[in-house]
């Protein structure tokens, strides 16, 4: 395993790790734009450009994207989220070159308007798709609250009205200024030819222009507020919540993640043990999620609606029992054997390496291998954990209930 | 490429396969317990669903906690699931934890606790699952698309229903972990690193001296209604069209794959091109073959919008039906790409491996290497795809939609 990095002349940053006895070679492009980015009025842009990568080039049909694609018998996709834009591809070694050829033409897409309209569609569908399902549009809801005139609060599909409303000009322009060059790191892992990478990417961008483009960075402040969106059909309820938590950069991160292991994890966690394992709640997942500079920590819980209320009860006690008295050694054991395990488990795989590299060089330009993120999680004390639990306590809370009944009272539960 | 698959079949029927690769750290397990839901009794559906969930309150010296929580010591990623067929039991975890996990549960599968005061709270696991597939539409849909397809009970859902599951008390679950958890028709996959003769060894210690019980098939019948409209308040219109293919064991099995392959596979299939990059019809779309012991079917879904429903229905069916009329050799070889690339990436996972070993020996009665099922997708023609599906061409198709309106279906798909 090696680590090999370059950053071109016009900005573009490689970062690729290096694994002769690996079967596959995993790429991809992370552009820095995502819903964050956007203004309002150009809501789901981000997400709707992704698509539009997809639907031609210069040189290349929206078929031909698709069929070269298939032909390398490639694992290809891409994502939107609040921060970024993910192209990638997982491919036998050979096909290294016509993968990154690839992926790095269609972040150059010819946008044409008629394929701008019916792509439209695809993306009204898509949001369609979410409405219909649970939570209905309360994951977004809820992030608009907490985030509240934070960047952070907008949507990554955006709504039917701002997509309807976009044109192809604006998208035009919100391409230009944030898929320049200076705004996209390629990660490679797997077996890769970095020479042959290096100079492949060096050649094919070397005409894309630095923009100098840059994003605000002030920390999210959450608002401590609930509300409940009515959905009259739904069998079950949803309650959502977000709590403050460590961001990106900061070490606290890391007990915050072994925090929520203890607290939430799918088997073994206090909330399993009190909510799932008796049968109480559907679902509950306790988890950390770190963007630069903000980080909150989310619940997602489902139940039968006249249960709501005692559950948001069940659940607020085992957080504040937490915060009050913290947690135990073999709590903690228990939670970094299952992160040593994992890790081993998730790395076998190049596509997990290539992602675990992009995040950490994208949030922290950090490079770590398997053995040292396993020693920092070894590392981790009791008495971190319960800074991190004075620092962010998890009852400040802002909470979204969807479902059939609004559960009576609640309001003043859920504070 | 990978050592050589073993096997061995103990003298009470329990298949230990196993698949070695030392360039993992990990190793992994997968056990097919032959206790599906086809076993459930008609009034008591979700039976076998249930029983895998007591299963998992102790088992043993150790109760629910202790079992659960020594299972997290060893770091031990696991799940389990019941279908038509089996209840299966996966983990994988660091190579040098793989036997005291395999301990772990030949105590749940040899001597489960099934304790009766937490049967309320299994229940209620049970029903809250059932009230989840309510409020997700796509899986409403291809649960009911699956029962009007499959004889019954093979398409009957696993999860059981209510009434069922209300009427289930602790003999009903004893009665049916005695009759359907015994060691012949049980299978257990092992992919990863570790060593054959010390496995063998350690699975025989553990396993070898549980008594076989012998148990019959339930008998098969034909659905009734193979089209159906659920009315759902949603914004888009849930489209579920399947028809009758090979199973896996067939030996057309690999032509009939791939012809589904072409239909929709990576995004140049046809399906994807026609449905969604040509006319926006919808955001998702998709069609797989699906198998059992005696039958194979091919499932095909979309969701949209509801006024764009028909003209998706009537699209796809004719995509379906196109599939006749053969398929072009370029479409082949990029689906032979995919699966290549696939068949790599495979190795680098033991849970999969594991899994797919296990599946392999109950269809099969051999597990096959990965190399065998190389030659077998090199020797697929356009000509040898079109050749079957003119013999078999989609036809006799089964049809369920979910959503505000009942959309018109063309007579001859019925």
């Amino acid at each position: 395993m090696k680590l090999r990095k370059q950053v071109l002349e016009n900005g573009l940053e490689i970062v690729a790790e290096c694994d002769p006895t690996a079967h596959s070679t995993a790429v991809g492009f992370f552009v820095n734009a995502g819903s964050r980015d956007e203004v309002a009025a150009l809501g789901g842009v981000s997400h709707f450009l992704e698509h539009m990568a997809f639907k031609g080039t210069a040189t290349r049909s929206a078929e031909d994207v698709n069929r070269e694609f298939d032909e390398m018998g490639a694992h290809y996709n891409a994502f939107t989220s609040e921060e970024q834009t993910a192209y990638y591809a997982s491919v036998l070694p050979e096909y290294q070159t016509a993968a990154v050829g690839l992926l790095a033409d269609i972040l150059r897409p010819s946008l044409r308007e008629e394929d701008f309209d019916l792509e439209k569609q695809v993306i009204v569908e898509e949001i369609h798709m979410y409405e219909d399902q649970p939570p209905y549009g309360g994951d977004d809801r809820c992030k608009e609250l907490y985030f509240g005139s934070h960047p952070l609060a907008q949507s990554v599909l955006g709504t039917v009205d701002t997509v309807t409303g976009l044109s192809a000009e604006q998208m035009r322009e919100y391409h230009t200024q944030r898929y320049a060059p200076d705004n996209i790191l390629l990660a490679a892992a797997g077996r890769v030819d970095f020479e042959q990478l290096r100079d492949q990417v060096t050649k094919i961008t070397g005409s894309w222009k630095r923009i100098g483009k840059s994003r605000t960075h002030a920390r999210a402040e959450g608002q401590e507020t609930y509300e409940f969106l009515e959905q009259p059909q739904s069998t079950q309820q949803y309650v959502i919540q977000l709590t403050p938590g460590p961001s990106a950069e900061d070490p606290d991160r890391i007990p915050a993640k072994i925090l929520s292991l203890i607290l939430g994890d799918d088997t073994g966690s206090r909330i399993y043990w009190a909510m799932l394992d008796t049968g109480l709640a559907e679902q509950v997942a306790f988890s950390h999620h770190d963007y630069q500079c903000s980080g909150v920590y989310s619940t997602f819980m489902s139940c039968r609606p006249e249960a709501t209320r005692d559950n948001l009860r069940r659940l607020q006690e085992i957080f504040r029992e937490a915060g009050a008295e913290g947690i135990t050694e073999e709590e903690l054991e228990l939670a970094k054997s299952k992160v040593e395990s994992r890790l081993v488990l998730a790395h076998e795989r190049p596509t997990h390496r290539m992602f675990n590299l992009a995040t950490n060089w994208s949030q922290r330009r950090e490079y770590q291998t398997v053995a040292e993120e396993m020693a920092e999680v070894q590392r981790v004390t009791m008495n971190e954990i319960h800074d991190v639990l004075e620092k962010y306590p998890l009852l400040r809370q802002t909470t979204v209930i969807v479902g059939p009944e609004s559960p009576e009272d609640l309001a003043d539960n859920a504070k | 490429m990978n050592k050589p698959i073993l096997s061995h079949v103990f003298s009470n029927g329990l298949v230990l396969v196993a698949e070695p690769n030392d360039q993992l750290e990990s190793a992994a397990f997968h056990v097919l317990v032959p206790a599906g839901s086809c076993r459930d009794p008609e009034d008591k559906a979700g039976l076998c669903g249930f029983v895998c969930e007591m299963s998992l309150r102790g088992a043993g010296p150790r109760n629910s906690r202790q079992w659960s929580d020594e299972l997290d010591r060893l770091g031990v990623e696991r799940g389990e699931s019941v279908n038509a067929s089996h209840t299966c039991y996966g983990g994988a975890t660091l190579a040098r934890n793989l036997f005291p996990a395999l301990a772990l549960y030949a105590d749940l599968l040899r001597c489960p606790r099934l304790p009766e005061e937490e049967l309320e709270a299994g229940r209620m696991v049970m029903l809250q699952e059932l009230r989840a597939v309510e409020d997700e539409p796509s899986q409403k849909l291809l649960q009911e698309l699956r029962r009007h397809q499959y004889p019954h009970p093979w398409g009957r859902p696993a999860v059981g229903d209510a009434a069922g599951i209300r009427d289930i008390g602790p003999a009903e679950i004893r009665t049916f972990y005695e009759q359907y958890y015994h060691p012949n028709e049980l299978i257990l996959g092992v992919a990863g690193r570790f060593d054959w003769d010390a496995l063998r060894d350690h699975v025989e210690t553990l396993f070898g001296d549980w008594q076989p019980r012998p148990t019959a098939e339930p008998v098969a019948e034909a659905p009734a209604t193979r089209v159906l409209h659920i009315p759902y308040e949603t914004a888009q219109t849930q489209i579920g069209i399947a028809y009758d293919s090979v199973p896996y064991s067939h030996p057309d099995y690999f032509q009939a794959w791939g012809a589904v392959g072409v239909l929709s596979g990576g995004m140049s299939s046809r399906l994807f091109t026609e449905v969604r990059e040509k006319r926006g019809l919808c955001y998702s779309i998709h069609a797989s073959s699906h198998s059992l012991k005696e039958f194979g079917s091919v499932f095909c879904y979309a969701g949209t919008t509801a006024e764009r429903a028909q003209e998706t229905l009537t699209v796809t069916l004719d995509e379906l039906r196109g599939l006749a009329q053969g398929i072009r050799s370029g479409e082949l070889d990029r689906l032979k790409a995919r699966i290549k690339s696939s068949l790599v990436m495979q190795q680098e996972s033991s849970s999969a491996r594991g899994a797919a070993i296990a599946r392999d020996w109950y269809h099969l009665g051999y597990a096959r290497p990965l190399e065998e099922v190389e030659a077998l997708i090199d020797g697929l023609t356009a000509d040898s795809i079109n050749a079957y599906l003119s013999e078999h061409p989609p036809h006799d198709f089964t049809v369920v939609t979910l959503g505000p309106e009942p959309l018109e279906i063309p007579v001859e798909a019925a």
